[in-house]
């Protein structure tokens, strides 16, 4: 997920027109694509492991100062993991939940009358602030409401760790960050090959009809580049499923350590496991490809 | 309001012609740069000072990390107290680490008087290579570069000179055999072609290669390849691999675009289950379960498998390459070889292949890259690729606690290669589409 | 190519075919540069309103250039660009105002193919002109059935040959109720017999009184309708005058030499 916002912004990054950003992109695409994702994810692992303070960094001295604070007296990463608040749910959270998802119904609700009013009356409402509005502004007045259903459980300092809070084992995140920003460098390309790949008479012949670089980005190129981004998207998170199985380097217990490792160990059936992995990871493969193939069938374009 | 055009016309014959001016100060130099590239919109100003922001933040962490007087020292207790000595922070860099084992990181536990060995092995790589990748060279010298693997595997391996040898001879024999009978029936030359090189190699190579060494002892020293280590062991994997898998990938892709039913379904069944399980799966199943599948007694060394699995895992990927190569050359070119009478292997020889792979050596060069990349997840199974070596260095008490020199060194390593075969492939891309033009 | 070509075969219909003295665009010491190459040189133009020009001249010209300044795709350096009064600058408001009043056809047609005919000459009318969706439609409609293709709205550009592609792109152009079309080698990428359809797409509407700039090689079509043939060479205007006058008695060196290329054999 974080890789295709990583990739899409980066691929948009890698076009603009700044010179200094551009290199900058080419240097972090270039950067992961040609270094083996394993060093990346062992390099990542290793920089939260030896370069993070430990709990006890953050332990406020005698003299008032800590080694080590955390962000927002909410969040800190240690060598132990990444500590964030937990939610807290109340009586009511269900309805607060409910209204949350109401809201973000109702912004799209919004955008689509937008587009009815446009085309109904000519009158262009404005989508992006209110659409965002309708979608925050009920929650967080329910949230009072409801006299806050949802409380935060921060992590606090206790002992020689911490307490309270969800704890994010560092494995995780390690290859949470390798993978994304391996797969987003890949898909960046990826992106600015489809944005390049719409021919320059596109935008000038939208701009001719006095269409803003904005909309023509929205209602002329984007549009078709994706036509061309689907396919090697499809086989980027293909590979990104496979490669998850990388989660072995750092000692993250996924299904191939769970199921090839322990299982294995425990069983000594090797060719069984070795089998079921297999077929695991081929119906991940062929599920993700069947709902790609249904999305691009969708996007396809009508030709002679 | 005039009625008739001509009345608003100026005539106007322009009698000498202008000379080319240079563009006004504002549009051209370094003004113009930082303009156009920098300062475009206030938006773009932001951008500019906030990506001078962020690279000024990454060098000024990592610039004084790199900069550090430590090449010669010999571990990194030393280093401690040194940098410490100057007053420095332990936030630098010990590079004593690297002047200490960069060899074992190129070569593992390869024996370090036949270092010039895999060096060889290279530079004769690369030579034989040539031909295929830039096609400028006279054509005696793809004999050559035919030969290369059994240069290769001799150098690296060591032991009598016979057996390879006499593989190549098997080789020969199954081409004899194929132009022998090709005339004869199609079907019955490709069977002789695979079965007589394999009857070759099952029953006589050993025989023949156990007198020969008796009679005449030619060889180097055997080197077993638990010694292969580092980066030798990548590259040796890597293209040990592709090399074998390029027949492969093609069987398999003109399997794939056969009309024959049955051959299309075993490919496409063939190349979507190993495309669609990690190689980490694959490496796994070779040191597991090979044994499960190779005839009873026979028992070869992990490398083996491992190339072997790696071998199968990037022929389904080369003959996807492949695919969309033989999908590219236009419809024309089939229907012309057709029409001059010319049977299925020889349209496919000499006339549709040599255009589809022409076109899918780019494609073919990143899959290598992949896989080049890919090799580092060998150090799973218990090989000592260079991440595997980067542990096994840690173990000494020398370097113990050590990371991130041996992590930047193994990272450039492979940016140089990896980068390298990528402005490769692109160059192609750009001369293949100017050919096309 | 010769003279005699592509020449309409029926009678042109002069009675809107007026100029009056309003002033549609004025071009005043313009220069353009691409990098250090200096591609237009010096260009005074004014056009007034109703006026058919057609401009032609070897290819690296500037002629292209010259009218894509006209709506900005090119930004020019030096100089200035007046288009019914609204000068041409950096200033986003005044390009959106022009570019609403100037049309312009390419001559790749640039057609959005991911959309039908009908919503490409819906497009702008919607998101530009703020026109409710059904009225556009009906202009749209009715644009392309005075470009004769009425019955193709629902399918896509790709199902189209080039010349109903090209027609389409100038139906397009009028949905936005231009006062000016610009034309860049409309007919250059076409098959001969297209051409015709294309060309008398737009006869039709200069004898509607359209202001018209046209970059073309057609010059049957240039006899037939222009009041005004300019000739660039060089990045300069070189020679303009009334159709008849420069076809017959061309006087600079360049005009007889491009003349005696494109019309002799």
């Amino acid at each position: 997920m974080l890789a295709t916002i990583l990739g899409v912004i980066g691929g948009v990054l890698r076009l603009s027109k700044n010179w200094i950003v551009r290199k900058l992109m080419a240097v972090y695409v270039e950067g992961f694509r040609n270094v083996p994702l394993l060093l990346w994810i062992v390099a990542i692992y290793a920089l939260m492991t030896e370069g993070t303070p430990q709990p006890r960094d953050f332990r406020v001295a005698e003299d008032g100062t800590a080694a080590a604070s955390m962000i927002f007296d909410a969040f800190a990463i240690t060598n132990r993991g990444v500590y964030i608040p937990a939610p807290v749910w109340g009586p009511n959270a269900v309805f607060l939940l409910a209204i949350f998802v109401l809201s973000i119904v109702g912004a799209f609700v919004y955008r689509s009358y937008a587009k009815k009013v446009l085309f109904d009356t000519g009158r262009l409402l404005p989508m992006v602030w209110p659409a965002l509005l309708i979608a925050i502004v009920p929650t967080i007045l329910m949230y009072f409401i409801l006299g806050r259903p949802i409380g935060l459980d921060y992590p606090e300092l206790g002992g020689f760790n911490f307490q309270g809070g969800t704890q994010i084992s560092n494995p995780l995140t390690a290859l949470w960050l390798a993978l994304s920003l391996y797969t987003g460098a890949f898909i960046t390309e990826i992106v600015r090959a489809g944005i390049l790949s719409v021919s320059k008479g596109q935008s000038e012949a939208s701009f001719a009809l006095g269409m803003r670089p904005n909309r023509t980005m929205n209602l002329v190129i984007l549009p078709q580049a994706l036509r061309v981004i689907i396919p090697p998207m499809t086989s980027q998170y293909l590979n990104l499923s496979k490669n998850s199985s990388l989660a072995i380097a750092v000692g993250y217990p996924d299904v191939r350590a769970t199921l090839g490792g322990i299982t294995l160990n425990q069983t000594g059936r090797a060719l069984e496991c070795m089998l079921l992995l297999g077929l695991f990871y081929l119906g991940l493969s062929l599920i993700i490809s069947f709902l790609m193939n249904i999305y691009n069938n969708s996007k396809k374009l009508q030709e002679r | 309001m005039s009625d008739t055009d001509s009345e608003v016309i100026s005539f106007f014959v322009r009698e000498k012609m202008l000379e080319e001016q240079e563009p006004p100060l504002t549009e051209r130099g370094a003004v113009k740069w930082l303009r156009e590239n920098l300062f475009s919109s206030w938006l773009n100003g932001l951008l500019t000072i906030v990506s001078l922001y962020v690279i000024w933040y990454i060098l000024s962490g990592i610039v004084p990390w790199l900069w550090s007087p430590t090449w010669s020292l010999g571990s990194l207790s030393e280093c401690r107290e040194v940098l410490t000595g100057l007053g420095e922070t332990t936030h630098q860099a010990c590079w004593g680490v690297i002047r200490d084992r960069w060899q074992q990181l190129l070569f593992g536990f390869y024996p370090s008087d036949a270092y010039w060995r895999p060096t060889l092995a290279l530079v004769i790589l690369l030579a034989g290579l040539a031909p295929v990748l830039f096609g400028s060279i006279p054509r005696w010298f793809l004999l050559f570069s035919a030969a290369t693997p059994f240069v290769l595997f001799l150098l690296l391996w060591g032991g009598p000179i016979w057996t390879p040898l006499l593989v190549g001879v098997g080789l020969v024999l199954g081409v004899v055999a194929f132009r022998y009978l090709v005339g004869v029936n199609q079907i019955v030359a490709v069977l002789a072609a695979i079965i007589v090189p394999v009857l070759f190699w099952l029953f006589l190579v050993e025989p023949i290669a156990f007198e020969l060494t008796y009679t005449a002892p030619i060889g180097l020293e055997f080197i077993p390849s638990k010694d292969f280590g580092g980066f030798m062991l990548s590259v040796v994997i890597g293209v040990a691999a592709i090399i074998l898998s390029l027949p492969l990938g093609i069987m398999l892709a003109l399997g794939r675009a056969s009309d024959l039913f049955i051959v299309t379904k075993l490919s496409v069944i063939f190349i979507e289950i190993i495309r669609g399980v990690p190689l980490i799966v694959w490496l796994f199943t070779a040191s597991l379960l090979l044994n499960y599948f190779l005839p009873p007694g026979t028992s070869f060394d992990l490398t083996l498998r491992v190339i072997i699995m790696v071998t199968l895992f990037s022929a389904a990927y080369i003959a996807e390459v492949v695919r969309g190569g033989l999908a590219a050359v236009p419809k024309g070119q089939y229907e012309g070889a057709d029409s001059l009478g010319l049977s299925y292997w020889q349209s496919m020889q000499l006339i549709v292949l040599p255009q589809a792979l022409k076109i899918s050596i780019p494609g073919i060069v990143n899959t290598f890259i992949g896989l080049f990349k890919d090799t580092t997840l060998v150090v799973f199974i218990g090989l000592l690729d260079p991440l595997g070596l980067t542990s096994a260095i840690r173990a000494s008490t020398d370097w113990n606690g050590i990371y991130w020199e041996l992590y930047v060194f193994i990272g450039v390593l492979f940016f140089i290669a990896c980068y390298g075969m990528g402005r490769y492939s692109l160059w192609l891309e750009t001369k293949l589409q100017r050919e096309n033009r | 190519m010769s003279v005699t070509e592509n020449i309409p075969t029926r009678q042109i219909d002069r009675s809107q075919m007026k100029v009056s003295d309003e002033i549609a665009i004025e071009i005043t010491g313009m220069n353009k540069w691409f990098g250090t190459f200096h591609v237009l040189r010096d260009i005074n133009l004014t056009v007034q309103r109703g006026e058919r020009i057609v401009v032609c001249g070897p290819s690296g010209s500037g002629k292209s250039t010259l009218i894509r300044c006209i709506n900005r795709l090119e930004e020019h350096q030096k100089g200035t660009i007046m288009v019914d009064g609204t000068e041409l600058s950096s200033d986003l408001k005044n390009i959106d105002k022009i570019r609403s009043e100037v049309g312009m056809c390419f001559q790749h047609f640039n057609l959005f193919p991911h959309l039908t005919i009908l919503e490409n000459c819906t497009l702008a009318p919607i998101w530009v002109r703020k026109t409710p969706k059904k009225e556009a439609e009906e202009t749209a409609m009715k644009f392309l059935e005075k470009v004769k293709i009425p019955e193709q709205a629902n399918k896509y550009p790709g199902q189209l040959s080039g010349g109903q592609q090209q027609r389409v792109a100038i139906a397009r152009s009028l949905c936005m109720k231009p006062r000016i079309m610009l034309f860049d080698e409309p007919t250059s990428a076409l098959d001969p017999e297209m051409i015709k359809e294309v060309l008398d797409t737009m006869i039709e509407l200069a004898e509607e009184g359209m202001t018209m700039i046209c970059v073309t090689h057609e010059m049957g079509f240039a006899q037939a309708v222009a009041n005004r043939v300019i000739f660039m060479d060089q990045g300069q205007i070189v020679e303009q005058n009334e159709p008849k006058e420069f076809f017959n008695n061309p006087k600079s060196e360049r005009t007889k030499l491009f003349l005696s290329q494109i019309l002799g054999h």
